[in-house]
């Protein structure tokens, strides 16, 4: 890896002070587990890397009148032990559980998390976001099984590697970000971004930004769940996943949030889907529905059609898996 | 001369118990050291500059902005890169850069500008209608009449199968320190080859073999690629003569993936011909492979049914943009287990039979029909067959289809050349030599367990001395050879040096030497066991000369010690998703002959990580080779896929063990039990979805696009 200068402050303000306002001069350090091998693949190369892991405000997990205040220093491990999140949260436990790794989950971070860039194979030798070669999109001519089905019309064709991104866009969740000029909100869903040009990213943080906490809405009323298809049981990548976020009225679901991971470059919201599921019960026969539903739009690739009838599954299973047990 | 041969099974009290690895709690506890783990007073680190396209000119080397960086000592342009020369693969070493650290070193690297002229490429042999003039038909092979039995068939069958190319992953990287102490080189290589290493290396720099020292105390894994000191190894040496300092070099898993070694692929279409009663009488099959820009050569097929009497091949060997193919752990024979195995079980569909009644009902055309029914009976028994097993296609309601399949192996194994020194000094001590390897196969174990059988004493008083060439020569690591050969030398200079101390103690207890015998720690008269005397003091009778005695056994007259021949048959329980195409192992039921076992707490160990293994290459593995840029995608454990722990499911391993094996001496068991596990699995996922999924890794994607063909 090329070498950089390190600093490690104790506090945001001091932290965003040490950043850029261009990408690629500084990279913000938490578990690591990402930005180590970006550094040593040389697809990031900073001139300073900013360690934000002794920034105490940053950590914890707090419950609020507003919802749950999750710090983005916040590891999976801690999430996981967290009695709040497992009580009203399970799509993000299920989430979290996702990650088959007892050290990433010691080390990774919530807010690395969302900030993790895609792990699409182009990108990740060195070909850029967008994996454009000589004019030509190397995602759609090369091989593309573990890429887009939806959102894929522009130059963008990776998928999002998050794994908090699809349970909090369905949670309705929001993100703080903190910079310069001071700190400013975000739903989760408008922080992921497709970007159109190789020099965009594909979160809205800017680049002298530090995204501090995550806030989730309360959710007693909010039946939620998360379903990965995921190839193998140990540390893997999931191929499809759904979150739901059902608010109930009685037995019936009053409104939907169906969101669906690794199918576009942003966690995906399969509206149709939740339109159709808006004010119906959870019968096996409305559950086949939206899960239909769930597929409309898709553009698969050359190589990842699959994928569609995996999300036919991931919502289905999200969705029995959110079902009040009778 | 002493009678050297293995004690009767009665007799035995080290040999058949299960032992744990001597070096067990080193390796454990991390304190076992690597090659990697070397490091040398002013050591400096390598780095390789290597070829990002398939195919190439190298149009000119510009190393001097890195000469110029802080940090770095030397660069130095491989021999075979020089300008002008053409690259045929992706990864392919230009240029190797040493420096202070191992980060300038990689930072060095980089700043190599190597100018190339791209050249068209062809990375993907899957589809051979797309092989073009890539594609070298061998010529047809024909037996029998093959013809004239289709023709007579009451049934024919047909299916295509493939698996592809595969990387070997080792989880100790390749590479060494090299370091010249004037004229005498120091090599910590990791290596399946300690004794055949330092001559090769010594060979390529022009020095005398005798000036190459190679230690290896121990090595993680090789698989048939750790063979040779290879480019990287030679340039290590050059570059640490260069700069008078010690050196290491080794490949970061991107570049080992590409370039340090690949299993061939093996695709087929398979034509089968049957009486109504099961009984084979045609075999034909076009297959196609690639390990390189050399091609592949053919499988064994038809495989272990060998003798089927009318049969018709034809094979075509695909060029490929990618580094050649080396030996993987059983060569040839996963794929030709497969193709055939997969080819039988569509037979058994076609006929209704089961399957089961059709491998054993064809056993004749095996080497060793016997042998193979009963395996086949036990595996049977094993897993549950007559209970589970189904006609093709899982009737239970739901999405969870389960299965059972076959698959069957054979192999040689028959002991190398191997020389080994035992020493026993007049404190005791009993140390054994043997410039061989222990790839983590249990071999020092082996080696301390028959030294101990002979010499009457406890495993752990055996000091068992490998992984240096100063030591006896013995065989490089492959073919399954090393256990034969080791403990028929071990067996041998342990018999001779204990007969010398015979010499030395028969006048104490008034016998002759031949009255003798090593119990318990104790020399004694066999006829009056009371007449006896204790180990040590009997060593203490030597003075202060140690008896060293040599042991040899030699592949030409292994004297009923080690011989070869071993057939295995594994059957696979899987459960299949069939709305994600997601495939679990339930359990993996392994039976292997293999001789007279030694450990078979280690033997069974083989067993289960060749059945990992199979695992990996059913469901997981392969190499990725993208058309457009030429290169690899999944240079790495991220999507170059392997089983992990809760992916493997329950392995029952049945070593076949019976008196008219044990009578057949040490046969080697590194490879055959990896060989028919990926048959079994897929066969397995056929019985359970009623459909094949034609190639191997069998993953979502094609499970599924298998199940929407059988819908359709």
């Amino acid at each position: 890896m090329q070498a950089f200068a390190y600093a490690s402050p104790t506090s945001i303000q001091e932290a965003v002070a040490l950043l850029s306002d261009r990408w690629g001069v500084a990279d913000v350090l938490a578990g690591g587990t990402d930005l180590l091998s970006l550094l040593k693949d040389y697809i990031h190369t900073p001139q300073r890397v900013v360690n934000i892991k002794n920034i105490k405000e940053l950590g914890g997990i707090r419950k609020t009148a507003a919802g749950l205040r999750i710090g983005a220093t916040v590891t999976l491990a801690e999430l996981l032990a967290s009695s709040e999140v497992r009580a009203e949260y399970p799509s993000l436990i299920q989430a979290a559980q996702g990650v088959k790794s007892p050290q990433i989950r010691n080390m990774g971070t919530v807010g690395g998390d969302l900030c993790q860039r895609p792990r699409c194979w182009y990108f990740r030798q060195g070909f850029g976001l967008l994996a454009m070669k000589d004019g030509r999109s190397l995602v759609r001519e090369g091989d593309n099984r573990y890429h887009a089905i939806f959102g894929n019309q522009g130059p963008a064709c990776f998928v999002s590697a998050s794994s908090f991104g699809p349970p909090l866009v369905a949670l309705n969740a929001r993100v703080k970000l903190v910079g310069p000029k001071g700190e400013r909100e975000l739903p989760v869903e408008k922080f992921f971004v497709i970007p159109q040009s190789e020099s965009e990213r594909e979160i809205a943080l800017r680049p002298d930004e530090i995204l501090t906490e995550i806030l989730v809405p309360p959710a007693t009323n909010v039946r939620n769940a998360t379903y990965e298809v995921r190839q193998r049981e140990t540390l893997d990548w999931p191929l499809v996943t759904a979150s739901v976020a059902l608010t109930m009225k009685g037995t019936a679901v009053a409104s939907a949030r169906i969101v669906l991971g690794h199918v576009a470059p942003i966690p995906w919201r399969a509206t149709e889907a939740e339109k159709l599921l808006a004010g119906k019960g959870l019968t096996a026969a409305v559950i086949q529905k939206v899960a239909e539903a769930a597929t409309t739009g898709a553009t698969p690739l050359s190589k990842n059609a699959y994928k569609v009838q995996l999300v036919r599954v991931a919502v289905r299973r999200a969705l029995e898996a959110a079902r009040p047990k009778a | 001369m002493p009678d050297y041969s293995w004690p009767a099974p009665e007799k035995r009290r080290v040999i058949g118990r299960r032992t744990n690895r001597i070096d067990g709690f080193v390796k454990a506890s991390g304190r076992a050291k690597y090659a990697y783990d070397i490091k040398r007073p002013g050591m400096l680190y390598g780095a390789l500059v290597v070829c990002p396209y398939a195919h190439a000119r190298i149009r000119s080397i510009d190393t001097s902005a890195a000469e110029k960086m802080k940090g770095v000592v030397a660069v130095h342009v491989f021999d075979g890169s020089a300008p002008g020369t053409e690259v045929m693969w992706a990864g392919y070493e230009i240029a190797a850069v040493v420096a202070e650290t191992e980060e300038l070193a990689r930072d060095a690297a980089r700043a190599v500008k190597v100018d190339y002229e791209v050249l068209p490429h062809f990375v993907n042999e899957a589809d051979l209608s797309k092989a073009g003039a890539r594609a070298k038909p061998a010529g047809e092979k024909i037996t029998g009449d093959p013809d004239q039995a289709f023709k007579q068939a009451d049934v024919v069958s047909e299916g295509v199968y493939g698996c592809p190319v595969i990387c070997h992953l080792t989880w100790e990287a390749h590479g060494q320190v090299i370091e010249w102490k004037g004229d005498q080189i120091e090599y910590w290589p990791t290596t399946q080859a300690v004794f055949n290493i330092g001559n090769e290396l010594a060979k390529a720099l022009g020095v005398p073999p005798a000036n190459v020292h190679v230690m290896q105390e121990h090595m993680g894994i090789g698989y048939g690629s750790k063979f040779s000191p290879d480019r990287w190894g030679i340039a290590c040496a050059k570059l640490a003569k260069q700069t008078g300092r010690p050196v290491k070099l080794f490949l970061p898993r991107d570049v080992e993936q590409q370039i340090a070694g690949n299993r061939p692929s093996h695709y087929a279409r398979i034509r089968l011909a049957a009486k109504k009663d099961g009984t084979i009488i045609g075999w034909d099959s076009q297959s196609w492979s690639t390990g390189g820009m050399t091609g592949g050569g053919a499988p064994p097929i038809p495989y272990v049914y060998t003798n089927i009497p009318n049969i018709r091949i034809n094979h075509t060997a695909v060029q490929v943009n990618a580094a050649p193919q080396r030996a993987w752990r059983a060569p040839n024979h996963p794929q030709a287990s497969y193709l055939t195995c997969c080819a039988i079980d569509d037979l058994a569909h076609a006929l209704g039979m089961d399957p089961l009644e059709v491998f054993k009902k064809n056993a004749d055309y095996t080497a060793r029909p016997e042998v193979y029914r009963s395996q086949l009976d036990k595996a049977a028994e094993l897993i549950g067959w007559k209970k589970l097993w189904h006609p093709r296609g899982d009737k239970t309601p739901g999405s969870i289809k389960r299965g059972l399949g076959i698959g069957v192996a054979t192999w040689g194994g028959a002991g190398h050349l191997s020389n080994c020194r035992c020493n026993i000094h007049p404190d005791g001590m009993v140390e054994v030599e043997i410039a061989s390897q222990d790839l983590g196969t249990g071999t020092r174990t082996v080696i301390a367990m028959v030294a101990a059988e002979t010499l009457g004493l406890p495993v752990g008083a055996i000091r068992v001395k490998i992984g240096d060439n100063r030591y006896p020569s013995s065989g490089s690591s492959g073919g399954s050879t090393t256990v034969g050969g080791v403990s028929a030398s071990t067996l041998k200079a342990t018999m001779n040096a204990l007969e010398k101390l015979f010499e030395r103690v028969a006048p104490k207890l008034g016998a002759k030497p031949e009255e003798l015998e090593a119990v318990n720690g104790q020399i004694r008269v066999k006829a009056d066991p009371k007449r006896a005397m204790a180990w040590k003091a009997a060593c203490k009778l030597l003075g202060s000369e140690k008896i060293s005695e040599m042991g040899q056994n030699d592949p030409k007259n292994p004297m009923g010690l080690t011989t070869g021949g071993v057939g295995g048959v594994q059957m696979a329980d899987v459960s299949v998703d069939t709305e994600t195409g997601i495939i679990r192992m339930n359990r993996l039921v392994v039976v292997q002959d293999c001789g007279l076992i030694i450990n078979p707490k280690t033997a069974e160990s083989q067993c289960y990580g060749a059945a990992h293994l199979s695992i990996c290459a059913a469901l997981y593995e392969e190499r990725i080779m993208d058309d457009i840029t030429g290169r690899m995608l999944n240079p790495d454990v991220e999507f170059y896929k392997v089983a992990g722990n809760p992916d493997i499911g329950e392995i029952i391993v049945h070593l076949d063990i019976r008196p008219e094996h044990d009578k057949r001496g040490v046969i080697g068991l590194g490879e055959p039990p990896v060989i028919p596990g990926i048959a079994a699995i897929a066969n397995a996922v056929t019985n359970a979805i009623g459909v094949r999924v034609p190639f191997v890794p069998m993953t979502p994607d094609k499970v599924l696009a298998a199940l929407e063909r059988r819908s359709a």
